[in-house]
């Protein structure tokens, strides 16, 4: 059984290399809500504000609100990439995380050998790792590029790579970000297909999208966020009618 | 498509309120030095990119070494008034060791920072960052290491059995190599002017270590030399090589500065360690 549970979390970023004093007033004066200055008197940048959720197996959750309401950073929390600085977070399962295609790539490095760093990163056996290479090369149908480094690719056969290699394995939760669809039209729908098995196998998951069709389409749960902060939580259409309703 | 899980910890807890960071250290170590092969396929990759193209690749390491130790052992014997035979071997080991503690030093610095593009998307022990910056200098390393071997030969000093107490001394190298990674690659991320002061101070060190100069040209001043913690490294691997083992004195003073940059090491990275993604 797969869950996540956030209790009051929190997250901040500090603005560390901000040398200039008066820069720094300035920031301060003008966004008072978000930015400001902690005990230790740096400046810091509320990413994420007592959040308190709970996704439980089945759940596909959207999560939506404009740029900088903190989507990704609340998707990179998840993964367990930062550490939340207050709150408490709980994840069980198996988390696979879609959220930049290019993570952990070497661009001097061929399609294959690209793969077989990747098996490393997540501590494959050989024989994973075999199966790995065979999976990504079939699925991403570069053909001869596979033994090609891959700054020589195209923006398109970049994609391929990554979506194949973040697709490959069956997570319990999937935590994605909305980068994947781009590529050539036939690639799309073979895409989809991988996309709509990965979800479906997925016990949770949870999406940062401005798509509202998306939305619409997979999820069963939106959470909206806006300067950090959860402001709604409910049945897509719902949360997409209200988003829709407020004048911008 | 395969099944299986992605990572190796399937429960992800984490209270603010009790981080549990000496925990959390331990378990990054413990997979991070269980993932050696991820460190050294990087490593391994890392050289390769640096060299890329170039004909003899790492091995112009090896070359301007080597120049240097012909160049610097005709002056400096003159200047000493040593005899070849005597000086040379001495300055290969120094400077060929030195050469990888400065490397592995400055290398430190960078270890977090060059990694960022995987700290910050991937969950991954930042163990096998500083991991893949010792064996990146460790590989480089390696191919200077036969200059040794050749001047040994062309000069007929042949140390004895004694020889294979560089072995702890390089095990000893290797260890505080890994602790500086972790801790200059932390700190070098959050405040970015410690890698022009760790510069300057390994160009001071260079002159004020017994590389160019022997030990016995101090005198009465010699017995104050363990106090330099790069001598003292780089005597337990110098000493069995060139003198026939080293002195205890340094051996403890060694073993000493490697505890205690241990120990500093890994306090600093079980405190800051959920900062970094921060930071780098």
């Amino acid at each position: 059984m797969a869950l996540i549970e956030a209790q009051g979390l929190r997250v901040e970023f500090p603005l560390y290399h901000l040398a200039a004093r008066s820069l720094k007033k300035r920031l301060l004066a003008r966004a008072a809500v978000r930015v400001r200055t902690d005990e230790a008197n740096r400046v810091v940048v509320s990413a994420l504000r007592d959040l308190n959720f709970r996704i439980e197996s089945g759940e596909r959750v959207a999560l939506i609100g404009r740029n900088g309401a903190g989507k990704t950073t609340l998707l990179r929390s998840l993964a367990g990439i930062y550490e939340p600085v207050g709150g408490r977070l709980r994840i069980e399962g198996a988390i696979g995380s879609m959220i930049d295609p290019a993570a952990g790539m070497d661009q001097d490095s061929t399609g294959r050998e690209n793969v077989r760093l990747r098996a490393l990163y997540r501590n494959l056996s050989p024989a994973d790792q075999a199966k790995l290479e065979e999976e990504v090369s079939e699925f991403a149908g570069l053909g001869e590029f596979m033994d090609v480094p891959i700054k020589g690719y195209s923006a398109g056969m970049a994609i391929r790579l990554a979506f194949a290699l973040a697709t490959a394995m069956q997570p319990q939760i999937l935590l994605m970000d909305e980068w994947f669809m781009a590529g050539d039209a036939a690639f799309i729908g073979k895409a989809e297909a991988r996309l709509a098995q990965l979800v479906s196998g997925a016990d949770i998951l949870v999406i940062a999208t401005h798509d509202m069709n998306i939305v619409r389409r997979w999820c069963t749960r939106a959470i909206r966020l806006d300067a950090g902060r959860i402001v709604a939580d409910g049945p897509p259409d719902q949360v997409v009618a209200e988003m829709m309703a407020e004048p911008s | 498509m395969l099944a299986g899980p992605i990572l190796a910890s399937e429960t992800y807890v984490f209270d603010a309120a009790s981080p549990r960071r000496a925990e959390l250290a331990r378990t990054d170590l413990r997979e991070g030095l269980g993932s050696w092969r991820l460190a050294w396929a990087l490593a391994r990759l890392d050289l390769r990119n640096r060299y890329r193209g170039s004909v003899i690749g790492p091995f112009w390491m090896t070359l301007s070494t080597a120049l240097m130790i012909m160049g610097l052992g005709l002056l400096y014997s003159r200047l000493l008034g040593l005899s070849l035979a005597d000086y040379l071997p001495h300055l290969t080991v120094s400077l060929v060791v030195w050469n990888v503690i400065a490397a592995m030093v400055t290398d430190a610095c960078i270890a977090m920072t060059h990694a960022e593009g995987v700290i910050r998307q991937l969950r991954v022990p930042f163990t096998v960052h500083a991991l893949r910056s010792v064996l990146r200098n460790g590989l480089t390393a390696a191919h200077s290491l036969p200059l040794i071997l050749v001047i040994f030969v062309i000069f007929g000093h042949l140390p004895g059995p004694e020889a294979l107490l560089a072995v702890p001394g390089l095990a000893l190298l290797l260890a505080n190599a890994f602790f500086a990674s972790i801790l200059l690659g932390m700190v070098c991320a959050r405040f970015r002017d410690v890698g022009p002061i760790v510069a300057n101070v390994m160009q001071l060190s260079f002159f004020l270590t017994p590389i160019l100069w022997k030990p016995e040209l101090l005198k009465d001043l010699a017995v104050w030399l363990p106090l330099n913690p790069f001598y003292a490294v780089l005597e337990t691997i110098r000493g069995p090589l060139v003198e026939g083992g080293g002195a205890p004195l340094v051996w403890l003073a060694a073993v000493i500065y490697t505890l205690v940059l241990g120990a500093v090491s890994l306090a600093f990275f079980a405190r800051f360690r959920g900062r970094l993604a921060f930071w780098v």
